[in-house]
């Protein structure tokens, strides 16, 4: 899923500044299950602001509302007969969801409620790492199911560097070594002779350094 | 013992602390309460496990909402004792008393005046 966290208060604050009539829009999906952005989420964050703003004496209309998704058409066109009614929406959703209520209702502003971090997994209720980064040519069947990409600090492609130490990164003592995860994983596999396989140069232009990408599948359009 | 407590005080009964969500706390506090405690079992003694623990974590969200939003987060406690400590139970009553009536009223609850005026 993608990971998100809520911004600070006074940062949202600062963001609905001269606003009279400000619509929460929540996400039912990723941000939800990552606590930032769903239903409770917008109550909270909702309730959080029209108390500040009772608090500074300003009269401010905050209603919320939470769309199953915000990167979806049919339920962005939800908004479409109350749009008109807010000065500006605070979407918790993904920074997808936030540009798509954007290019769908032009004369609105949509502020992000959040910040959008990464594709990743739950740990923990709480605690949620990168593993994925979208780099367009998956290669998960070549290390033991394990991203270079994404759990090695360098992105490397042919085993570790020379900051891997006792199995962590020496950008941060409690991070795994992305390779060392690899090769331990491989061990596992009874399949360590992959590691000796070179990796082929990666074409990053199917990543994001191609620009922004687009997928088309005709069988289903 | 037939023990009294400060009658300002209106008592929410619910199955386990664990119950308390982030938005009651802050809901009791847009419709004008002027502080919340929670009052949960001891740690380590929940029947669920971890409710009481999790309501703490509640409390201090809560604590660092109000605080960023100016009606301050000392309004909100958390407490622990067990069924039976009913002295104890008083007590904390009279404390969180003492400590809101030192806060002043809930600046919502002066803002809604001022704004019905």
């Amino acid at each position: 899923m993608i990971v998100a966290k809520q911004k600070p208060i006074e940062e949202i604050l600062e963001g609905v500044r001269g606003a009279g009539r400000i619509l929460v829009a929540g996400c039912n999906e990723c941000v939800t299950v990552c606590e930032a952005g769903g239903k409770k989420e917008v109550a909270v964050l909702a309730s959080a602001l029209r108390m500040s703003f009772m608090n500074q004496g300003q009269e401010v209309k905050i209603d919320e509302i939470t769309l199953e998704r915000q990167c979806d058409r049919e339920y962005v066109e939800e908004l479409r007969k109350l749009i008109d009614q807010y000065d500006v929406v605070l979407s918790l959703a993904c920074g997808v969801g936030v540009q798509f209520l954007a290019e769908t209702y032009l004369r609105t502003p949509v502020i992000p409620g959040v910040d959008t971090c990464f594709m990743g997994a739950t740990e923990q209720r709480g605690v949620w790492t990168e593993r994925c980064q979208g780099c367009g040519q998956c290669i998960l069947a070549r290390t033991g199911g394990i991203c270079p990409v994404s759990r090695c600090a360098k992105r490397l492609f042919n085993g570790p560097c020379g900051g891997s130490t006792r199995g962590k990164c020496e950008i941060d003592k409690d991070l795994d070594c992305g390779w060392q995860l690899i090769i331990n994983r491989l061990k596992e596999l009874d399949r360590l002779e992959d590691y000796e396989v070179l990796l082929p140069i990666k074409d990053w232009s199917k990543e994001r350094a191609g620009g922004p990408r687009r997928i088309v599948r005709e069988d289903v359009r | 013992m037939r023990l009294q407590y400060p009658s300002s005080i209106r008592i929410i009964c619910l199955p386990c602390t664990g119950k308390v969500d982030l938005i009651h706390l802050l809901r009791s506090f847009e419709k004008g309460a002027d502080g919340v405690y929670v009052v949960g079992c001891m740690e380590g003694s929940c029947q669920f496990t971890s409710g009481n623990l999790r309501a703490r974590k509640r409390v201090e969200q809560a604590r660092a909402l109000l605080n960023a939003v100016g009606i301050g987060g000392d309004r909100v406690q958390m407490y622990n004792l067990s069924s039976s400590e009913a002295p104890r139970f008083v007590e904390i009553a009279e404390e969180m008393t003492r400590n809101i009536l030192a806060l002043g009223p809930n600046p919502i609850k002066i803002a809604r005046k001022k704004a019905a005026a």
